[in-house]
């Protein structure tokens, strides 16, 4: 075989390997991170702000935005709930369809009453929930929701899992969007869910 | 005679370097211009069978760095896959056995996540944007090529 030939060859692979590039896979048409396959969400009965108890069946048939947080959170709790509460906002009559719940992971200082006119101040349909320590633990772990107590001068706060769980009608587990994700990106995966 | 053989040879040699050198400036004017696509999307990281069981017999198994770096249009997909028989925290999320956690990113920036499987409690995934072309494009190829030759 000839230099020449070689050289061929070697610059024909040289272009065949930068060209290996092949078209794209179109990424998935959720915004959130989507389960696949999707099970069943966890069951729970919790306290809820409104008095009652509160699972997660109560609202089958309906899309469930549930959120983990605590009323003294000084940043992310209340950026999240305000986008959730844009979101609903923009979704207009559909909202009725979507229900929004936002789990203590602070039962010392989220008592019921105090859920209750926490979230009223971002939309009147939000649903609290509290319970015994034990009780929400348990709830976090079959969600994979981190919380722990982190002390400061004035007390302390929580650290915890930020993100927002997305529920179908039939009460499967469907999504997960990551903190920061603007209301525009909760309407397009809700009327994903709706449509379905 | 001997003189006209180490000419011929010469030339041949010239006229294989000449193209070889033609060959590799195109390629790197293709690596340089040319829009940076992937076969997919995802950046996949798997647990596999039996980690759990290997965790509990104490052995030391990171699957997820402490970093992950994503380039918005070519592998902005994160996706986590439990090929384990128990369910697994696995960067944000709780992934069950046979389950795939598929995250898009769609702007470019840091997210940190809470992630007990991490000896930090946390596990950032950083989202760099498109590259231009030119030196930006030539040079993600080169690092892209580098990584996966490691």
């Amino acid at each position: 075989m000839t230099l020449f030939r070689v050289a061929a060859r070697v610059g024909v692979s040289l272009l065949l390997g930068a060209a290996a590039a092949v078209a794209a896979a179109p990424p998935s048409g959720f915004k959130a991170g989507v389960f696949e396959p999707a099970r069943p969400a966890p069951e729970f009965a919790l306290r809820g702000s409104d008095g009652s108890e509160l699972t997660l069946a109560r609202y089958r048939g309906k899309v469930v935005l549930m959120s983990f947080g605590f009323t003294n959170c000084a940043a992310v709790c209340p950026i999240t709930l305000a986008t959730l509460a844009q979101a609903r906002g923009a979704l207009g009559a559909a909202a009725d369809d979507v229900q929004v719940v936002f789990v203590t992971v602070d039962p010392e200082r989220d008592a019921a009453p105090r859920l209750k006119t926490y979230l009223a101040a971002f939309d009147n349909s939000f649903v609290g929930a509290t319970g015994t320590p034990e009780a929400l633990a348990a709830m976090r772990k079959s969600y994979g929701v981190v919380a722990r107590k982190v002390p400061m001068v004035d007390g302390y706060a929580m650290d915890h899992t930020s993100s927002v769980f997305l529920v179908d009608r039939e009460g499967k587990l469907r999504a997960l969007m990551p903190y920061g994700r603007e209301a525009r990106d909760f309407v397009h995966d809700v009327k994903l869910l709706l449509a379905k | 005679m001997r003189g006209g053989s180490v000419r011929t040879r010469w030339r041949a040699f010239a006229r294989s370097s000449a193209l070889l050198a033609t060959f590799l400036l195109i390629a790197i004017a293709w690596a340089s211009t040319a829009p940076i696509e992937a076969a997919s999307r995802d950046e996949l990281f798997e647990i596999p069978a039996g980690t759990w069981a290997r965790r509990m017999a104490g052995e030391k198994i990171d699957i997820l760095p402490d970093t992950i770096r994503l380039t918005l249009g070519i592998n902005d997909v994160l996706l986590l896959r439990n090929l384990d028989d128990v369910p697994q925290v696995f960067g944000p999320a709780l992934i069950m056995p046979g389950q795939s956690f598929r995250l898009p990113f769609e702007v470019a920036s840091t997210y940190s996540f809470a992630c007990t499987a991490h000896a930090k409690g946390a596990m950032n995934v950083i989202v760099d944007d498109t590259p231009a072309r030119g030196w930006p494009t030539l040079r993600w190829r080169a690092r892209h090529w580098l990584q996966r030759s490691s």
